[in-house]
């Protein structure tokens, strides 16, 4: 039986149950039926992450907006400007594809593919809620980062094909910067998953059941992640690749229509994957007051790192090239070995 | 039933999705290229010389230096998965592992490597 109250990882699993009699009485094979049931899935978090985007980008505009003592967009669609980023979506659609005459036509066409697509995948083993997990992979973390560090190709790709100084400028940076700040991303969960002894993304959620790895001494960890996130998917202070002052708009200034607006797009998402990866090893994931359905307090913690994140971008001012090249390889990698070796001392200590 | 499968229909399914986004922009969109419009955009200038030329060594070098560190943070994963059961041997191992990578980052910050011009 299902309950108003439940949430919807349990109304999910039901109607797996449920799915899985029929077919068993139906005499369908395991494998369509499994095939059936992931497709569904996909479908379902396709349309969530179009929502997420859409709802993220009327967020950055408010918040910022309010930072400043602005409205932000206040007429489209009546109550707040809502529908304004649904409309700047249209736009995006219709706007003309431009190619420059000079660029590679090919790899210029190619670049937003291939950084919106991994920025999809990650979604995939994302714990929203206790059976809301597209694939529960014993490699979990390992996918997301794996699939995450392409975007630094893409945005090579972009910039070096455009055959633009700004572009190419733009994209060096973003490379360099991408890479530099990926190992200390990296290296800051280990002590999460040193804690845990598992890369399983439900293993992790569990073993914060009873307190959050925020208040241990991985909170030094959750400082690293969250820095070298906001590097990873560029955004001020650490928005150099596209430093609009200097570069027109970075790597991504001879796109337009949708290939920019994948680029852009995939900007959002990535910042929802960091947030969301943030919540689910630093915050305990699901876990929250019984009252309150898992997923809405995965969202909330989630969103709350998405808050951070904007609120990072009106507080600090952008670093120059050097100085975030040695905060990066002099100051956050030698941090974040010490960090490892803390909770290595740590986990012993407790055990 | 092997979790990669869903993986693969996934990934099958953002392309669809991608490809479905860029099909209807295809559809939709109007398209007046002109001589000007196609022309590198400079801030108006007329641009002098193409974009594909050298660029500073720098890149280089930490992209260099990442694909150490980042080989090393894969042999370290496995290590922090298996670390709680093995104890104090496995710490050893870890100092042991870190002193070398340490020596080699202290390496390359003495040879100016980590040094932005």
């Amino acid at each position: 039986m299902i309950y108003a109250s439940q949430s919807l990882g349990d109304l999910w699993n039901w109607l797996l149950q449920q799915f899985a009699e029929l077919c068993g009485s139906l005499g369908i094979p395991e494998v369509i039926r499994y095939m059936v049931e992931k497709g569904a899935y996909a479908v379902g978090l396709l349309v969530f992450i179009s929502l997420t985007a859409l709802v993220m980008i009327y967020m950055e505009r408010k918040v910022s907006a309010h930072m400043q003592l602005r409205y932000g967009p206040m007429w489209t669609g009546g109550w707040h400007g809502w529908s304004q980023t649904i409309a700047d979506m249209i736009k995006l659609l219709l706007k003309e594809d431009i190619i420059p005459d000079k660029a590679d036509r090919w790899v210029h066409r190619i670049a937003p593919i291939v950084i919106f697509v991994p920025s999809l995948i990650g979604f995939l083993v994302i714990p929203f809620d206790k059976y809301l997990i597209g694939a529960d992979l014993n490699v979990g973390i390992l996918l997301v980062f794996g699939f995450s560090s392409i975007a630094v190709l893409s945005i090579f790709m972009g910039g070096w094909a455009s055959n633009n100084k700004y572009t190419l400028l733009g994209g060096l940076r973003s490379a360099a910067q991408m890479i530099s700040y990926e190992l200390p991303l990296v290296l800051s969960v280990l002590g999460v998953i040193m804690t845990v002894g598992s890369l399983k993304m439900s293993d992790i959620v569990m073993a914060q059941k009873d307190v959050w790895f925020l208040f241990t001494p991985n909170l030094l960890g959750f400082i690293i992640y969250i820095i070298a996130g906001t590097a990873e998917v560029n955004r001020t202070p650490f928005d150099l690749p596209e430093a609009e002052s200097e570069l027109v708009s970075g790597y991504n200034t001879e796109y337009s229509g949708l290939k920019y607006g994948f680029f852009m797009l995939s900007e959002f998402t990535n910042t929802f994957i960091i947030s969301a990866i943030a919540a689910t090893f630093f915050m305990g994931g699901w876990n929250g007051p019984s009252w309150l359905p898992g997923i809405v307090s995965f969202l909330a913690k989630t969103y709350l790192i998405v808050f951070l994140l904007m609120w990072f971008r009106w507080t600090f001012p952008r670093l120059r090239v050097d100085r975030l090249m040695d905060f990066g390889w002099k100051f956050l990698l030698p941090l974040s070995f010490f960090n490892i070796l803390m909770i290595a001392v740590w986990v012993l200590v407790k055990k | 039933m092997n979790d990669y499968l869903a993986v693969f229909i996934f990934i099958v399914m953002a392309l669809g999705f991608t490809a479905a986004g860029l099909i209807t922009a295809y559809l939709v969109r109007t398209s007046r290229p002109s001589l000007k419009k196609n022309e590198t955009y400079e801030c108006g200038e007329e641009p002098v010389g193409g974009a594909w030329i050298q660029f500073n060594m720098r890149y280089y070098v930490f992209a260099l230096l990442f694909v150490v560190f980042d080989v090393e943070a894969v042999f370290l994963f496995p290590w922090a998965v298996v670390f709680k059961s093995f104890g104090v041997s496995a710490l050893v191992e870890l100092l042991v592992f870190l002193g070398i990578l340490l020596a080699g980052l202290l390496y390359a910050w003495k040879k100016g490597s980590l040094q932005w011009e």
